[in-house]
């Protein structure tokens, strides 16, 4: 027999840049920092959970994001999720809608209804949610640029409805800086931008306090090319930006950040993103606690939407992304993430089919029913492996959060262009690892196939529906009472002119019928225009 | 010494994404090319524009979200009126197989869909513009 050792593994690196031990022992979680942060569910810094029982009081929100063509159309497929057991909504809207244009605007031509729901006036969201009650399915709206209009037409559909709005719920994504680093749906300059988010989280606090304005959102951050380490931290550091505003107004902390809520990307190595979460709930919540002085639980809790992710599905053998999301949602749920979307496998080629939306939710729920998911709260607790690396990534998080503040804040680094240089320089690195075989992607450097571009269903474009939508808007304007829009029109403007919150404005402009396209030129006519800084 | 290749890579209509269209940029000039890259929401016009004060030798678009017949169609006639129709037209992105004939048709000379490796680009823009 010989005595020699087997040879000592290659060294393994996760995308995070940490390196992972072949095993993990109890003096690794101790050299790690310990357990001391672990704690309990629902107990601070809500390692585990930011609830006692997690899935066992109930499973998590699913979500699936959807919306096409003209508001019926959207209605039809949102009744259709809901018949599925959808138990939320998670709205798109097209391009021109995003960016804050009217159907009818020379610069949306063959974009109205193509990437999501086309949203002019009040009316669209009349037909787009009549006969879904708004108290029984939370409805999540996926806009930036235009946040502050949609915000404050979702909230007057309600109240026009009856809802009482102090009680209602629903979510806004309103992460205006990350449109700055990636996704794009840009309006304003990046003062006026972080202006109009506090102003939206500032009215919400007063007059719908149990609507979350704003999902800060790691997820497209992550797309755009960042670690998983970078995901979280540079949303930390974009929610404090907003945080920061919203507090120089004089609100209390404990007012508002129990209704600011998180937006994050899954894909890639399983463990690397469960312990992500679970560090980036206690370093949340320690930077609540320590630095903002917040004192309700709440305020602490790093509520999320987790999901995706679009970027580690693949074009190649398309049906392995139906596997790829279903352990993007194991993830999900190893997490305890409150709310989870997943993408179809056909998002590559087109929007997806019902059939397709039915796959991912499915895939969800055989997790809640089958898998016995919601049994326990979570459940990797206690690894070695799972503690030491939850410790090693809140360093690195921390670490990377005071470099941001060194070179002068996430602010400045986004107007400067200089993190989304830094991003696409890291995507650049990724691709070329990909291309190369450094980085393992299946289908696309190792256990390819010969094949064919498959017969998918492409979401058919038809250019008679935008039409439609543009002759639609066009009566709802001869409609209204032009004098009282313009006069909301004007105050939308001269609030932007001011230091008093748009809101306001912005709700009587809606409810007037004012159109989004409108509103905005209000606001630019104020804040001017983004100009994209270019720089690699 | 021949002069550089100039590329132009540019974001059409409303589309957002821009992490490929910024990965190609960074693959065309680590080939030597000289790259000028739009930024986001490029209409036609803007496209030409671009593409005249850089005297560019190619033309690219980069686009994500579906609009890229619509657009193609509108900026093929600014093409031929500016006399541009020469240069090297290539499309990339979320481009389905369904509609290349149609691209093609409209005088597009590569179609790189999401999936295309940045040397197949960087070989066939080296083998078309001398």
């Amino acid at each position: 027999m010989s005595s020699e050792k087997p040879p000592a593994p290659s060294p393994v690196f996760n995308e995070s840049g940490l390196e992972i031990k072949p095993v993990y022992t109890p003096t690794d979680v101790e050299a790690s920092g310990g357990s001391h942060a672990v704690g309990l569910p629902g107990q601070y810094p809500f390692t585990r959970g930011i609830h006692p029982l997690m899935y066992r009081q109930r499973p998590w929100t699913m979500r699936q994001y959807a919306g096409f063509g003209n508001p019926r159309e959207t209605n039809k497929r949102f009744k259709y999720l809901i018949a599925n057991g959808q138990t939320g909504l998670n709205v798109a809207f097209d391009l021109p809608t995003q960016i804050g244009l009217d159907s009818s605007d020379p610069a949306a031509a063959g974009e109205v209804g193509r990437v999501g729901m086309a949203v002019d006036t009040l009316r669209d969201f009349e037909i787009a949610f009549e006969g879904i009650d708004l108290e029984r399915v939370t409805v999540s709206l996926t806009v930036n640029g235009s946040a502050a209009t949609l915000i404050a037409m979702y909230l007057e559909l309600a109240r026009k409805r009856g809802y009482d709005i102090r009680t209602l719920r629903g979510t806004a994504q309103n992460d205006i800086l990350k449109e700055f680093i990636g996704r794009g749906t840009w309006v304003y300059p990046v003062q006026p931008s972080i202006r109009l988010v506090a102003d939206t989280i500032e009215f919400c606090a007063r007059e719908a306090p149990k609507y979350s304005p704003v999902s800060v959102c790691g997820y497209h951050i992550r797309e755009s090319g960042a670690d998983p380490v970078q995901e979280m931290a540079y949303a930390f550091c974009i929610a404090r930006v907003y945080a920061d505003e919203v507090i120089a107004r004089g609100l209390p902390v404990d007012e508002f950040a129990g209704r600011l809520s998180y937006n994050f990307n899954i894909f890639g190595n399983i463990f690397e993103q469960v312990c992500k979460f679970r560090a980036g709930r206690s370093l949340w919540a320690q930077i609540m606690q320590e630095q903002y002085g917040a004192q309700k639980p709440t305020s602490m809790w790093l509520r999320m939407i987790a999901g995706g992710g679009g970027s580690g599905l693949t074009k190649e053998q398309p049906e392995l992304n139906i596997v790829r999301s279903a352990y993007y949602a194991l993830i999900g749920a190893l997490s305890g993430t409150q709310t989870m979307a997943l993408c179809s496998f056909d998002e590559a080629y087109t929007i997806p089919t019902e059939y397709s939306a039915r796959i991912s939710l499915r895939t969800m729920q055989l997790l809640t029913t089958e898998m016995g998911l919601c049994d326990t709260v979570d459940p990797l607790a206690g690894s070695y492996y799972v503690e030491t690396l939850t410790n090693q990534m809140r360093d690195q998080m921390e670490k990377v959060m005071q470099e941001i503040e060194a070179e002068g804040g996430i602010v400045k680094l986004i107007s400067e262009g200089i993190i989304q240089s830094r991003l696409s320089a890291q995507a650049y690195d990724r691709r070329r690892q990909i291309e190369s075989g450094a980085f393992a992607k299946v289908g696309i450097n190792c256990f390819q196939i010969e094949e064919e571009e498959p017969e998918v269903q492409l979401h058919p474009y038809s250019d008679e529906d935008a039409q439609a939508q543009v002759a639609a808007t066009a009566r709802v304007c001869g409609e209204r009472d032009s004098s009282v829009v313009a006069a909301a029109l004007a105050e939308v403007g001269a609030a932007a002119a001011g230091d008093s919150n748009v809101m306001p404005a912005v709700s009587r402009a809606v409810s007037a019928y004012a159109t989004v396209g409108e509103i905005t030129a209000a606001l630019t006519g104020v804040f001017g225009c983004y100009q994209e800084p270019i720089r690699f | 010494m021949s002069r550089a290749v100039k590329v132009l890579i540019a974001k059409p209509g409303l589309d957002g994404h821009d992490q490929g269209a910024k990965v190609v940029v960074r693959a065309l000039m680590d080939a030597g090319f000289e790259v000028t890259y739009s930024g986001l929401r490029q209409t036609p016009e803007q496209v030409v524009q671009l593409a005249r004060d850089a005297a560019v030798d190619v033309i690219g678009l980069s686009s994500m979200a579906g609009s890229h017949l619509f657009f193609c169609r509108k900026l093929k006639v600014l093409l031929v009126e500016h006399g541009l129709e020469e240069k090297l037209w290539i499309v990339g992105g979320s481009i389905p197989a369904h509609d290349h004939a149609a691209l093609r048709e409209i005088g597009v000379d590569g179609i790189f869909p999401a999936g295309t490796t940045l040397q197949e680009i960087v070989t066939f823009i080296r083998e078309k513009v001398r």
